[in-house]
């Protein structure tokens, strides 16, 4: 048996492993190394864990760990890579849970609910982690399409989850005054995990890159509070390293849409001033094209940008642009990719998607280095994105979406916009640049569109 | 072990955390989501406690559920991860 200075010395080092791994992580050229550091650290956490006195048999220990390590293996390498945001919103929720499940046994457990510093840990714990939990399963049933991606209305909204937080508050005091009733307990975790289905189901799929990120800061802290239950040093600095990790991405996405986090939660978008008819922004405006004409004009192209959104994870046309920048390439002309923050479904879901169909990460270019760039361009191609690329959020003061940092498709010589139809995006507001002079729009879908394009430019030679 | 030193790890680590992720480029955005996702798997180190402990039947299966789930987290986490990274090296 191991002494308690031991295990936690070897902590120590397992924590300092976790905070050079996530540093890693920053960079492209060390995240493998650092993911490889901080998987080392995990091991020998866990290895020394396994020598704690205070561990008595092992049989539901090595079944659960075969279990979990079989199916965490299977769902990684199985996993389609347009399905990532499923996946990690699935990884927050398990999280969770397995941080409450720790602080429910804690609670059960007479040796280790003994004091007033590990009640209101275990309470704490239960409410983060209830939270964590059935909000994920709210955001991954969204992006799994079980349930509708659009915001779900619930009537009084704001004064519900008040409610709801105010009760989980006055039940955590209760407990640490009450220990002996399970009731209490019980009754915390029902009202936490109705409050994060509420906090999670008013909000639309083009929040969803917030709210992953912002799940997967609860998913660590879940872990911290968890630490001090017993006072568990590793738990509590990982947990908040994962915890500062997601809230500074949280506070990245609010940004790229200009709407503060309490907007984003609660569904508020700003007062738009008047109601923008569509009809009046596109009659008679918008030119339809082909595959022909467009491949006409890449024909002269010397620079093209491709602008994706969440149209292009869901027509998963990845590898058929990667097939038109080729041809494209192949011709002379220089290609490179405009990526907006919050296109898609998940903070990075662009590049991942991108880099799945091998295009070369220097080629996907941030916002504000490629906002400078579209001047220079002959053409743009904007696939499946729609108010990361809407000029009114630049010029119309009187706009709901005014003030959200977008991609300057419309600078570009000419523009031409791969859609299934004229609807809006998820602001709901008509898309001036579509009506534009030097834009073309190619109606279908994604994949299809992309792939006679490139037919065509091979038939031009 | 006292509270006072517990509550200035978690908030110096917090600070920690920050300082070290300031700038990520968004192209690491997502593995920095699962590996961060898959470091909050440490839980699991919580769970082994619980499933292995002489506390009784409810405490053990209780734990043995988290193990479970802390061990999907860790195991998919890093091994996603690593299979994101794996695209972004190639060239």
């Amino acid at each position: 048996m191991m002494s308690t200075s031991i295990i936690y010395l070897v902590y120590l080092v397992a924590a300092v492993l976790f905070i050079l791994g996530i540093k890693g992580l920053t960079k492209p050229r060390t995240a493998v190394k650092g993911n490889r550091l901080s998987s080392l650290g995990m091991l020998i956490a866990v290895v020394v864990t396994l020598f704690d006195q205070s561990i008595l048999s092992y049989q539901w220990i090595i079944a659960g760990i075969i279990i979990g390590g079989a199916t965490g293996a299977t769902l990684a390498s199985k996993i389609q890579v347009t399905s990532m945001p499923q996946l990690v919103a699935m990884l927050n929720g398990f999280g969770g849970g397995a941080s409450l499940l720790i602080a429910l046994a804690n609670f059960l457990d007479p040796q280790s609910a003994t004091h007033t510093i590990a009640l209101i840990s275990i309470a704490v714990t239960i409410l983060i982690g209830s939270v964590t939990l059935s909000g994920s399963f709210v955001a991954f049933a969204k992006l799994q399409e079980l349930i509708s991606g659009n915001p779900i209305a619930i009537p009084a909204n704001k004064l519900l989850n008040g409610i709801l937080f105010v009760a989980a508050i006055v039940l955590s005091i209760m407990i640490v005054n009450n220990p002996n009733d399970t009731v209490l307990v019980y009754l915390l975790v029902a009202v936490a995990l109705v409050l994060g289905l509420l906090l999670v189901l008013p909000i639309g799929g083009a929040d969803m890159p917030v709210v992953i990120a912002l799940l997967n800061s609860y998913s660590g802290i879940a872990a911290a509070t968890t630490g001090f239950i017993t006072g568990n040093t590793v738990l509590i600095v990982s947990g908040a390293l994962v915890g500062a990790s997601g809230l500074i991405l949280t506070q990245i996405m609010c940004k790229a849409m200009n709407r503060s986090l309490f907007n984003v939660l609660f569904g508020v978008m700003a007062e738009g001033g008047e109601t923008i008819d569509a009809d009046e922004v596109y009659a008679g405006k918008v030119k339809s094209s082909s595959a022909e004409e467009i491949a006409m004009m890449l024909e002269t192209a010397e620079r093209v940008i491709i602008v994706p959104g969440y149209g292009l994870a869901m027509a998963q046309a990845q590898h058929a642009v990667r097939d038109l920048a080729n041809v494209l390439e192949g011709r002379g002309t220089q290609v490179l990719y405009g990526i907006h923050p919050v296109a898609g479904r998940m903070p990075g879901h662009m590049n991942v998607l991108l880099a799945e169909a091998e295009v070369p990460y220097e080629q996907l270019i941030e916002m504000d280095e490629i906002n400078p760039q579209f001047e220079q361009t002959d053409v743009a191609i904007v696939i499946g994105a729609n108010d990361v690329t809407n000029p009114m959020a630049r010029e119309d003061k009187g706009s709901p979406i005014y003030g959200m940092p977008i991609l300057n498709v419309d600078k570009a010589r000419s523009v031409v916009i791969v859609k299934r139809s004229l609807s809006p995006g998820f602001a709901g507001l008509p898309n001036p640049l579509f009506a534009m002079d030097h834009t073309l729009m190619l109606f279908g879908d994604g994949k299809k569109a992309i792939v006679e394009l490139t037919q065509s430019l091979k038939e031009a030679d | 072990m006292d509270i006072l030193l517990l509550l200035t790890l978690f908030v110096v680590a917090i600070f920690l955390g920050v300082e070290i992720i300031t700038k990520v480029p968004p192209t690491l955005h997502t593995p920095l989501m699962s590996g961060s996702n898959a470091i909050s798997g440490i839980t699991l180190v919580g769970a082994l406690l619980s499933a292995g402990s002489g506390a009784g039947m409810w405490v053990n299966v209780l734990g043995f559920i988290a193990v479970v789930l802390a061990t999907i987290n860790v195991v998919g986490g890093y091994m996603v991860t690593n299979r994101m990274l794996a695209m972004f090296k190639r060239k």
